[in-house]
């Protein structure tokens, strides 16, 4: 295995121990570790939504930003840019999000999920796995948001400086923000252990590239496997310590903070999938690259809160009692959205090996 | 025979994809592509390398050359 094989997989390997060292050290059960959902619990926690359980300043999300920057700026890779298809990008993102939220996770907690037994997630994986191939084809046909050019470096770092104020918000507990009481809100691993993890997930995940959407991308596409060895770690390491600490069930019924309705687990992930591979990468990957100074992907970060807000606001996520006809509804037309933009998005000249794209 | 594509603020798999879209056009010969993030320099490389092509990293300011050539 050469270097980068091995951070991949140490990266991989180091989020999946984690997440069940979180999940012991008292996150909720097959949530040691999720972009969608600890994203869900911010915006609840800025009062944003108002669903009392799932209401909390989540610190793994704070560390990986902060750890992501850190190691950006040491890599000397910091680099503030953006200006490719801003607002679509904020769109997909509130996309991806209503389908994660029916499904009840990002990619990274279905492989977590699966990890701990639920087979419901390997049917929400087959779809993210559709929806991905899906979205391949709009790539291959030619599908660009454009391109990003440099910015005024102060853009770059304001993302950032959004996660301080956060850790600040957390720490000063003042009154205008809300902590669940009861529900997965309100169960959390220590603020500075969970603040620690997401640390080291940011520093490994901005070394690796660690993508759970672009592993399966890359893979239908190019037939490189190279990010599938992360995901695959992340799988691995999990199920391993899930079997060690006595927290693997497996079945579809009863699954903690899951359903199982599978059509709308499938069609779930197969929508944020089929979002996140024309955004470039799943939500993981939005949060390192807006760490890094693409404010694209900082804007796409605002998409999926807003998502969390929309969602939990007008009671289309999914619950373990199911997915509301509201969510339903809101996943088939967030897939028609989806093509919509895909499609009008697609033609891009291609002369000489040269891309003209919309914005270039 | 010299390529060149120009895959800067392009993010992936889109600079993959206009590298590997050169490489199959060409064959062998020399490809030079440039990006804009150590993201793109890696998969860009990875692709290259898997194929049978040498790379060679050049910095070119806040941009990065990779002059992919294969005989």
């Amino acid at each position: 295995m050469n270097s980068k094989r091995v951070l991949v997989v140490a990266a991989g390997g180091t989020l999946g121990l984690l997440a069940v060292v979180l999940v012991a050290m008292g996150n909720p059960a097959n949530m040691g570790y999720c972009v969608a959902c600890f994203l869900r619990d911010i915006t609840g926690g800025l009062g944003l939504h108002r669903a009392a359980p799932v209401q909390y300043i989540r610190p793994e999300i704070i560390g990986l930003v902060l750890g992501a920057f850190i190691s950006a700026q040491a890599a000397r890779e910091f680099r503030s840019i953006g200006g490719s298809s801003s607002f679509t990008r904020f769109v997909l993102g509130f996309l991806a999000m209503i389908g994660m939220l029916v499904f009840l996770g990002c990619p990274v907690r279905a492989v977590l999920r699966l990890a701990g037994g639920d087979l419901n997630a390997g049917v929400g994986l087959l779809g993210l796995a559709a929806g991905v191939a899906v979205g391949v084809q709009f790539l291959k046909s030619g599908f660009s948001l454009g391109r990003a050019v440099p910015q005024q470096k102060g853009n770059g770092y304001l993302f950032t400086g959004l996660m301080v104020l956060l850790l600040i918000l957390l720490l000063a507990r003042p009154s205008f923000i809300f902590f669940s009481e009861k529900g997965p809100g309100s169960m959390h691993a220590p603020v500075w252990v969970a603040l620690g993890a997401g640390l080291v997930i940011g520093v490994l995940a901005q070394r690796s590239r660690l993508c759970m959407v672009g592993g399966i991308r890359d893979f239908i596409m190019f037939r490189d496997a190279h990010l599938l060895y992360g995901f695959v770690a992340i799988f691995v390491v999990a199920l391993v310590g899930n079997l060690a600490v006595g927290a693997f069930k497996i079945g579809f019924a009863g699954q903690p903070v899951a359903h199982s309705d599978g059509l709308w687990n499938f069609l779930g992930l197969a929508l944020a999938g089929w979002a996140a591979v024309l955004l470039g990468g799943c939500p993981l990957r939005q949060l390192v690259a807006a760490a890094e100074g693409n404010t694209d992907s900082a804007l796409t970060i605002m998409g999926i809160m807003f998502g969390a807000a929309v969602s939990h606001n007008f009671g289309l996520a999914g619950s373990p009692t199911g997915v509301p006809v509201g969510g339903q509804i809101a996943v088939i037309l967030g897939l028609i959205a989806v093509f919509i933009i895909g499609y009008v998005n697609r033609p891009v000249a291609v002369k000489r090996g040269v891309s003209i794209g919309k914005g270039s | 025979m010299v390529r060149e594509v120009d895959a800067r603020g392009l993010l992936c798999p889109e600079p993959v994809l206009l590298t590997k879209q050169a490489l199959d056009a060409l064959g062998a010969g020399t490809v030079k592509v440039l990006v804009s993030s150590a993201a793109a320099r890696e998969n860009v490389s990875r692709l290259a390398e898997n194929r049978g092509w040498q790379v060679e990293v050049l910095e070119q300011g806040e941009d990065i050359l990779l002059v992919l050539t294969k005989r």
